[in-house]
């Protein structure tokens, strides 16, 4: 009894002190849960909140891109995929073989299927094949019960319903590369199968049009399964961009033009909006879409024709006798001649050692600036550009927007060359010969123009010496909003108003004087009358033996020595609101070549948007329902005009 | 041996079922009840607002394990103190059978099919070795107990099932088992210098060890101190179970609202992790209640033991509440990441039958052992008595 009672005391201590303990360690449990849900809780709820929420993207519709009448140029199409999801098949292999047999799907999809299957979780659907045409999504579907996991899904993709037409503007969408990657920190371009614009307005506008993505919060559980959406910001879609194209002027334009290698220009000389950018031969930037074929890549790059260069701003061409308005302007404003004042031509003239020939044999006698400029007589240009000086003419060229890049919303603008000593010391290393200024007077030599920048430098001599821009987006963009451009306000480029004058008054008599290069090529409607010049420059270089041979015609020539047609114009002459400029490779003479067509555009152009005769007001540019009606009875036809190739012989 | 005899037919041997029936303490009945209702509560919300599969099935064990429970306290204590020795082996032998089992036959179960629960030995062996060392140092006087050669016997009941269970291996039982027997040599009277001794040799042991150590335990043990180290890995249990605690707050995100664990975040939500699922769906206010529940028990289990007038009733209590204790806290303590990841069941709401019949089992022990308190069992057992 004794012993127990020593026990009992023993363990009813050691009890007490094990209870003790107990209870101190499970206050430890309540001081932690303490620590844990108390003290640390905001941390430990933003924690649970990121597990369990998921941020998912989502794209913006691209916005479309349309002509300035609303005419859509660039869309969204519905591209219908098919796509399985790996949980939902009994067996991957044997769905692909079943689904194999209603539509092709080659070894490299097959191991690119299984690889993106085993990258992603199985619930997350792989693609096996986009753009299906709709008699297969209408095989599958009905297929579906026997095609476990299999489903389709209508996805956007770009689509350029017009083709080759204004491809060179539009550009083209295409996937996002690395370094597009690390140039910009929008999310969207993170998302699988996003596209971007990689050319033309595609790639200028591409923020604009892109949109604002949206978000979705959605709840997801451990592996990753969407359970519920909790939130969603639509985002903001893409912009619809309108551009300064006339879509029917284009198409006329570029049907005008049809096989050349050739394009033109139209240009608000006032706004400076681009109503047609024509470049020939073109291309379909669908295929781009699709994928392109080595062969049909082969074909396009090493077509001599070029149909991927824009040549309306990346074709650099001597401008030829288009260039003589910047001798006599240049002539003019330094004083070096009046108007009046004669030169005379023999046909040739000497100039130290050299001997500089007219393109009219015999001479064109006695002419003055009117004169020089309706017969683009050289031997006047050589003379009066002696006088000037080529550092005169020079500046007046790039005052007239010539040399430099005119900062058109497009990429591939080329800047052209207007040279001087310091730009043939910097390429050439030698030093500005005095027989190289008549040459470059008149067009040749080293001087290069894009025909954008000759629409733009005829522009400016038609709005009265303002340094017009040109631009292709309707509106100035801010952010995915368009905002309408302001009255434009354009800089004085320093030129007399008396001075321009006279050289317009040359041009009118060009087109519609008798014995005027293009004078064949004017348009007899006295109220769309247009003024212009023509410019043949030539591609080869004559040597004196063959100048004594006699010269070959230019049709006997191969295609790839003829010279190049080139035709500057404005209209309507009485209140000159176009400028225009049309350039065909190797087309042989301006006159012929280049002016009918000029004529042709300018005379669509003006039905449309100049006030016709009987004083019916025509319909406002932006006006969509106007321009609704005006489709509706625009017909495509061949224009015929007659313009034969007879009297218009017009040497650079 | 009179006063012993006099004792013997003054104690409650001879009391009818409806006597024993009478003296069961019916409100640590209703407590255990209570707390097993939670545990149903709380897999329902795991289920995500459904009884199937788990909360349906856990009170079918519940009833069944109550029914073990109330027959087991039936039992008289003396039986159960005969018994003690041969089921400690029986238990031992069990252990081994599976454990030789398992290391013939690849994979092979660790638990015995009783259709509605699987038992595993080393369960059977958390009340058996308490019951055998109860028995033990029951016969042992104040002066047995300080002869250290007294306590090698002892020591190697201990260390034998230590020592298949950690071979399993399973560091959660083994780690149960040792500190209940450790409580039960303290409250034996064991001198306090020989627990001092023992725990300064394991301190320097524990260098040694680290070095025999295979580098996924290494792993393991580093991960425990630091778990945002490897959070996709091993720690990754613990982050999420703290992460669903924290995020729970005071009061918790409601019944079944709990995203950590619904959205499947927290592993083993209905049966390791389902103390870090209450609390996130309660918050705090119901993992302090729970734990405080838990007291309450562990409060009855000393009255009731402490009350025994017999060595062996009042060690055998105390190392049975003591098995509860440490159920608890390692659970609790493990999800809060107070010690490593170790498998051991939150008691009595944990989904999972050997636990749930162990622990009512156990229960039914203690409620035998108040029932029969006044029992006077001689020191060499209670065989010598009849």
């Amino acid at each position: 009894m004794n012993h127990d009672g020593d026990r009992g005391k023993i363990i009813s201590r050691r009890a007490a002190l094990l209870g003790g303990g107990k209870l101190l360690l499970l206050s430890t449990l309540a001081g932690r849960m303490y620590y844990l849900q108390v003290l640390e809780a905001d941390k430990y709820a933003v924690l649970a909140d990121e597990n369990r929420i998921n941020l998912r993207l989502l794209p913006p519709p691209r916005g479309r891109i349309l002509d300035r009448n609303g005419v859509p140029m660039a869309v969204n199409q519905q591209n219908y995929r098919v796509l399985i999801v790996s949980e939902q098949t009994d067996d991957l292999d044997d769905t692909l073989d079943a689904l194999s047999n209603i539509i092709p799907i080659n070894d490299h999809d097959r191991a690119r299927i299984a690889r993106e299957a085993k990258r992603h979780r199985s619930y997350v659907p792989v693609t096996v094949r986009e753009n299906l045409s709709w008699q297969d999504v209408a095989r599958i579907e009905i297929n579906i019960p026997d095609l476990p996991g299999v489903m389709i899904d209508v996805g956007q993709s770009r689509n350029y319903p017009l083709e080759g037409l204004g491809a060179h503007l539009l550009g083209y969408v295409s996937a996002v590369s690395e370094a597009d990657l690390q140039n910009s920190s929008d999310p969207l371009l993170e998302l699988p199968g996003f596209r971007i614009g990689k050319a033309g307005i595609e790639r200028v506008y591409d923020q604009a049009l892109r949109g604002k993505g949206g978000t979705s919060q959605v709840e997801v559980n451990a592996v990753g399964r969407t359970i519920r959406e909790l939130k969603r910001d639509e985002g903001e879609p893409g912009l619809d961009l309108a551009l300064t194209i006339d879509l029917e002027l284009q198409q006329f334009a570029a049907q005008r033009l049809g096989e050349e290698s050739a394009a033109a220009v139209v240009v608000d000389i006032h706004t400076g909006d681009v109503l047609v950018m024509a470049s020939t031969p073109s291309f379909d930037p669908n295929a781009f879409n699709r994928g392109l074929s080595s062969e049909e890549w082969k074909d396009l790059i090493s077509n001599p024709r070029a149909p991927l260069t824009n040549k309306a701003i990346a074709g650099q061409y001597p401008p030829g006798s288009t260039f003589k308005l910047m001798t006599a302007m240049a002539a003019l404003e330094s004083g070096a001649i009046t108007p009046d004042q004669r030169v005379f031509c023999p046909g040739q003239m000497s100039l130290g050692n050299l001997t500089l020939h007219c393109w009219k044999k015999g001479g064109h006698g006695s002419v003055d600036l009117i004169a020089g400029i309706q017969h683009s007589c050289d031997v006047y240009f050589y003379e009066i550009a002696r006088r000037a000086g080529w550092e005169r003419i020079a500046d007046m060229a790039k005052r007239f927007g010539l040399g430099t890049s005119l900062g058109l919303d497009l990429p591939g603008e080329r800047s052209g060359t207007i040279p001087d000593k310091a730009w043939k010391r910097a390429t050439l290393g030698q030093p500005w010969y005095p027989g190289e200024t008549p040459i470059n007077a008149i067009g040749q030599g080293y001087v290069l123009a894009t025909p954008l920048q000759l629409a733009v430098m005829v522009a400016r001599l038609a709005n009265g010496g303002y340094g017009v821009t040109p631009h292709l987006a309707r509106d100035t963009v801010d952010g995915v909003h368009a905002v309408p451009r302001p009255a434009p306000d354009w800089p004085e480029i320093g030129v007399s108003g008396h001075n321009l004058a006279q050289v317009r008054r040359g041009m009118f008599a060009v087109c519609n004087e008798p014995g005027g290069t293009a004078f064949s090529a004017r348009i007899k409607d006295e109220t769309m009358a247009m003024s212009g010049k023509t410019g043949s420059s030539q591609v080869k270089h004559i040597s004196s033996r063959e100048r004594e041979a006699g010269l070959k015609k230019q049709e006997e020539l191969p295609w790839k020595d003829r010279d190049h047609a080139l035709f500057v114009c404005y209209a309507p002459e009485s209140e000159p609101r176009y400028a225009c400029c049309v350039v065909v490779e190797h087309g042989a003479h301006g006159g012929s070549a280049a002016a009918p067509v000029a004529r042709d555009i300018l005379i669509e152009l003006q039905k449309r948007y100049v006030q016709h005769p009987a004083g019916t007001p025509d319909r406002q540019p932006d006006d969509p329902a106007g321009a609704a009606r005006h489709r509706a009875d625009f017909q495509l036809h061949g224009h015929d005009h007659d313009h034969g190739a007879h009297d218009h012989g017009d040497h650079g | 041996m009179i006063g012993s005899r006099q004792n013997f037919s003054f104690s409650r041997s001879e009391m009818t079922l409806k006597e024993k029936l009478w003296h069961v303490s019916w409100s640590f009945v209703l407590l255990v009840t209570a707390v097993c209702s939670i545990g149903f509560l709380t897999l329902y919300s795991a289920a995500n607002g459904s009884i199937d599969p788990w909360a349906s099935r856990q009170m079918l064990r519940f009833l069944v394990g109550m029914a073990v429970m109330l027959s087991v306290a039936m039992v008289d204590i003396r039986a159960w103190m005969r018994w003690s020795y041969t089921l400690y082996v029986v238990a031992l032998v069990l252990l081994m059978a599976v454990e030789i089992r398992g290391s013939v036959g690849m994979g092979a179960q660790r638990w015995i099919d009783l259709g509605f629960i699987q038992l595993q030995p080393s369960e059977i062996m958390k009340i058996t070795l308490v019951l055998a060392l109860a028995r033990y140092f029951h016969g042992a006087s104040y002066q047995d107990v300080g002869r250290p050669l007294f306590l090698v016997p002892p020591l190697l009941m201990v260390l034998a099932p230590v020592g298949f269970v950690l071979k399993q291996p399973d560091l959660g039982t083994a780690m149960m088992l040792t500190l209940a027997s450790g409580a039960m040599f303290f409250l034996a009277g064991v001198r306090l210098w020989k627990f001092g001794l023992i725990i300064g040799a394991g301190g320097a042991a524990v260098p040694v060890a680290w070095r025999f150590m295979r580098e996924y335990q290494r792993q393991r043990i580093i991960t425990f101190l630091n778990p945002e180290s490897d959070p996709l890995g091993a720690g990754y249990h613990i982050l999420q179970s703290k992460i669903a605690l924290g995020s729970g707050g005071l009061f918790g995100k409601g019944f079944m609202l709990g995203t950590q664990s619904h959205l499947n975040f927290l592993p083993e939500k209905q049966t390791d992790f389902i103390f870090t699922m209450l609390a996130e769906e309660w918050g705090m206010v119901g993992g302090v209640v729970l734990v405080g529940l838990y007291t309450l028990i562990l409060v009855y289990g000393y009255a009731m033991s402490l009350r025994s007038r017999s060595q062996f009733g009042r060690l055998a209590g105390l190392g049975l509440t003591t098995t509860f204790f440490l159920y608890v806290f390692i659970n609790t303590a493990m999800v809060m990441g107070l010690v490593p990841v170790v498998g051991v069941p939150l008691p009595l709401i944990s989904y999972g039958g050997t636990a749930m019949l162990t622990l009512l089992f156990g229960f039914g022990l203690i409620l035998s052992i108040h029932i029969h308190r006044d029992v006077h069992i001689g020191r060499r057992g209670a065989a010598d008595d009849v």
